[in-house]
């Protein structure tokens, strides 16, 4: 039973010249309840966009062309602006990352807190003080009371991001989708950040959607993953799986472009080529320009996302990709 | 045991504070007494996170910054004590590239145009070669003759750094300090330029002082890594060593938080708490007592600031490494 | 500057297309006008061609000594722009040196001269302007432009020196540095063509306020002397002949309209076109 689920999302940018832009196209996931699902990529795939899209946003000029959000039944999309911003921010928690200045800088902490319990838990006054120093104590940062007064500048990288998660949680969120929480930090504040969402999604039992580019948290903080490239999901598998069975060439080439800080010290291979331009996808599998293993095929007919084979008891694995040369394998 | 190329002794930079109605402050503690050498043709990594100081200590070391107190000998020259000129010449010897490739090139600059600056400071290639070197470059780091007439907007960041590196590359250089190269690049092209920095260091011999707060990325370039906190080194020796088995606590909870792209070794993290120190005035005694874990940790921890001494094969700051 | 992304960007909007395709006929006919129109010092008839309505023969009509509107409109075209673009050239020039040296040297130098400027603000232009120009009868063309442009380099070297500040901080400036190069190298091959984005909006917008400010002096009988022919000159001309013969108003009047809305729209595409990222 799935807590969030999206289906076939797009999200278009119209162009001056030519036909519009999907950087985000088809693209379906789904998230269980208490759940952690990364959703992995390099920058261009399309997963922050697709984070956004799943609050039912789309950055200007951009529009989501199709696709719908379900969230306990109901289909965010289908809901005029108003209606989405009771899920926004309530039921749907975002985190963004800190370093896109998303606290505002001239107002301290426990006015922004107030802000969102007023909108989402319609408290004010003294019970709205007493929550928001709660909030800010459960994503674990010292001295609460204090904290409210202060401002964003006064505090550091890790601190905000604790912050941002607080103001998250302020509207008691089912799920919580946080877009590259940690990237602009370091590690040591990383590992910190990353186990208080996963303590709070425990406490809480909330599902929780990362966003990142990195495949070291993925491994360590995650379920399931879902790789992104070129608009559209690629592999997805729980995490032991796509670790240790890659079945998209574009998985595997990631994994073996990164280096490993234990192990192997064969040297981290590039992989050919480049992400390509929206303006230009490749036609069939879109990233078939930079496969190894491609076949004629790939060249001209987009791959679906299909399991695996079948599992023991006969179900269709959960582990999918969308690629003909893992079909052939099947 | 032949002389180092680069030979750091107790190098310190403080940076003054006034408070209001012109108050001494404590100073900023940047760096606060760094020791270190590299041989000719080895790489050190310097690894740290932000408030580390490693940063301030690349620049300081090629005088893009001034020092407080300390020596930087570079080939047997004290950089912090020599006269403009003669640093102007010991310049070719030492190169930075850097972190931000958009920032790192003149928007206004043809790629060729940045390649041959060196060239034309130093006048050691005469005019009508320019050109010719500078194609050698460019081909040098992968790129091809062409991208000399285009601006650095046209180049994606994997390809600005490259023009980087060839700038840096076009005085001969000895000695070249990378500060975080590859942290604001795509994870496929890291990998693009990591190989190419290797190839290069063997190819010309280059030392580097490789600095980044990515251990995996440091581990493949360098075979000895430089620890530092709050301003000094912590921790000091073979990177393997260091990463593998790590003495102090600080390289501990380091090493524990990065992420393994493993999901069967979710190890025992240690995860720190509190805030990284401030460095007006840093801690006293040892700079990490205040988040340190050791069981061991005691009052002398508060009292006697630990140097670096062996503690089986490395060298750790540490009153209680083992 | 080769600029080619963000530059071509800035001509896109309506706006921008206007003001350029309006500067651009504009500057046609302060050039090739004169060649084509009858002498603008000429009064024909002085008794029977004063102050006559538009008509073939005459295209806006003629003033009270029967000289050809059109004909001087054109011709005072070349002065006013003639003026604006010299004071503002000095202006700038003056500007961007003294912000370059402020913001690229900093310490005493930089506050001495930020100080200084900062107490030159404090004189309205205006005001300066029509002391020494008062003090000065039938000031010659040249020292009006060096008049006016030297009291109009204040606000550029503050933008230049905010610019070159930031700039220096940049890690290609220390690149710079660490390869070598001597401040001055720095100073004029790095610093000066980055921050000349902001200066170009600068003396665009600049040369509008200037050609507003020579029609006022002039109108007053302290700007371009007589018989050179200006706008504010024929606009002080017309003041009698104002109600019955309108157009030896209206023209000058709607000229320099024009003309400052022109720049302007160029101004503002030039400003949006160096605002973002480069």
């Amino acid at each position: 039973m799935s807590l969030l689920e999206a289906r076939g999302l797009a999200v278009e940018f119209p162009r001056r010249r030519g036909a519009a832009i999907r950087p985000v196209d088809g693209v379906s996931l789904s998230l269980g309840e208490g759940e952690a699902l990364a959703l992995v990529g390099e920058s261009g795939c399309g997963k922050s966009l697709t984070a956004l899209a799943l609050l039912g946003l789309a950055p200007a000029p951009g529009t989501i062309a199709a696709g719908a959000v379900l969230l306990g039944g109901t289909d965010l999309l289908a809901l005029p602006e108003r209606g989405r911003r009771a899920f926004r921010g309530g039921r749907i928690g975002y985190v963004p990352q800190e370093a896109g200045g998303a606290l505002d800088p001239v107002l301290a902490l426990g006015t922004q807190l107030a802000e969102a319990l007023a909108v989402h838990r319609a408290l004010r006054g003294s019970g709205a003080r007493a929550r928001a120093a709660a909030l800010l104590a459960e994503v674990g940062l010292p001295e609460p009371e204090a904290m409210l007064r202060r401002y964003p500048h006064e505090l550091s990288g890790g601190m905000r991001q604790r912050a941002l998660i607080a103001l998250a949680l302020a509207g008691e969120p089912e799920v919580l989708i946080a877009d590259e929480p940690t990237t602009a930090l370091d590690v040591t504040v990383q590992a910190q950040i990353l186990e208080l969402l996963g303590a709070l999604r425990r406490s809480r039992g909330m599902g929780l959607l990362l966003v990142t580019h990195d495949l070291g948290l993925v491994a360590g903080y995650a379920d399931r993953v879902a790789v992104m490239y070129a608009g559209r999901i690629v592999e997805e598998a729980r995490v032991e799986g796509l670790f240790a069975r890659p079945a998209h060439p574009y998985t595997r080439a990631l994994l073996a472009a990164v280096p490993h800080i234990e192990g192997t010290l064969a040297p981290p291979r590039p992989i050919p080529g480049s992400v390509p331009d929206p303006a230009a996808w490749p036609d069939g599998c879109r990233f078939h320009p930079r496969c190894p293993d491609v076949l004629a095929r790939c060249r001209a007919e987009p791959p679906v996302l299909a399991p695996l084979g079948r599992g023991p008891d006969g179900d269709p694995l959960l582990h999918r990709a969308a690629c003909w040369v893992a079909e052939r394998k099947r | 045991m032949s002389e180092p190329l680069l030979a750091v002794r107790e190098l310190a930079v403080h940076y003054p504070r006034r408070g209001p109605f012109g108050r001494r402050l404590p100073p900023v503690r940047a760096v606060d007494g760094v020791s270190f050498d590299i041989a000719p043709g080895e790489a050190l990594g310097l690894v740290g996170e932000s408030g580390s100081g490693k940063s301030t200590l690349g620049r300081t070391i090629l005088r893009l910054q001034p020092a407080t107190s300390g020596e930087v000998r570079l080939e047997g020259r004290d950089l912090l004590a020599v006269s403009r000129a003669e640093l102007r010449t010991l310049r070719r010897r030492m190169q930075m590239i850097f972190q931000d490739p958009g920032g790192a090139l003149d928007p206004r600059m043809t790629a060729g145009e940045a390649v041959a600056e060196g060239m034309i400071v130093h006048r050691h290639v005469p005019a009508a070669g320019i050109p010719g070197r500078v194609a050698a470059l460019l081909a040098e780091v992968g790129l091809d003759a062409a991208a000399a007439g285009r601006h650095p907007h046209e180049f994606s960041g994997g390809q600005r750094q490259r023009i980087g590196i060839a700038r840096a590359l076009a005085v001969d250089p000895a000695f070249l300090v990378c500060d975080e190269p590859v942290s604001a690049l795509d994870v496929s092209v890291r990998a693009q330029v990591i190989g190419m920095l290797g190839e290069l260091r063997q190819r010309r011999g280059l030392a580097l002082l490789f600095i980044a707060h990515d251990l995996a990325v440091v581990r493949q370039v360098a075979a000895r890594i430089a620890v530092m906190y709050a301003g000094r080194v912590v921790e000091l020796g073979p990177s393997m060593d260091v990463l593998s088995t790590p003495r102090h606590p600080y390289t501990q909870a380091l090493r524990s938080a990065v992420p393994v792209a493993d999901p069967a070794s979710r190890p025992g993290r240690i995860v720190l708490t509190g805030e990284p120190p401030s460095l007006s005035p840093p801690p006293p005694g040892c700079p990490f007592h205040p988040r340190c874990f050791h069981p061991a940790r005691d009052a002398r921890c508060v009292t006697e600031r630990p140097q670096l001494r062996p503690v089986g094969p490395v060298l750790a700051a540490c009153h209680h490494a083992s | 500057m080769t600029g080619s992304g963000p530059y071509s960007r800035a001509w896109r909007t309506p706006g921008a297309r206007a003001g350029l395709a309006l500067l651009l006929l504009l500057a046609l006919a302060a050039i090739a006008g004169p060649f084509v129109l009858p002498d603008p010092a000429a009064q024909p008839d002085v008794l029977a061609g004063a102050n006559l309505p538009p008509s073939a023969v005459h295209p806006l009509g003629t003033d009270q000594l029967s000289r050809d509107v059109l004909a001087r409109l054109v011709s005072g075209a070349r002065i006013s722009l003639a003026v604006a673009l010299l004071a503002v050239a000095l202006a700038m020039t003056i500007g961007t040196l003294v912000g370059l040296v402020a913001g690229y040297a900093g310490g005493w130098t930089d506050a001495l001269l930020m100080r200084l400027v900062d107490a030159a603000l404090a004189i309205p232009r205006l005001f300066l302007l029509l002391l020494l120009l008062a003090a000065w009868e039938r000031i010659p063309l040249w020292a009006l432009v060096v008049m006016i442009g030297a009291t109009g380099w204040l606000a550029t070297s503050r933008v230049v020196r905010a610019e070159v500040r930031r700039l220096a901080t940049e890690p290609f400036v220390l690149g710079a540095a660490a390869l070598g190069a001597g401040p001055g190298r720095i100073a004029f091959r790095h610093l000066l063509p980055n921050a000349l984005g902001p200066v170009l909006v600068s003396a665009t917008l600049g040369v509008g306020n200037v050609i507003l400010l020579e029609a006022g002096l002039s109108f007053l009988g302290l700007g371009v002397q007589p018989p050179l022919p200006s706008w504010g000159g024929m606009i002080f001309d017309a003041r009698e002949t104002m109600h019955a013969a309108p157009w030896t108003m209206l023209a000058p009047g709607a000229a320099i309209v024009v003309t400052v809305l022109a720049v302007n729209l160029v101004g503002e595409a030039l400003r949006r076109a160096t605002e973002p990222g480069r």
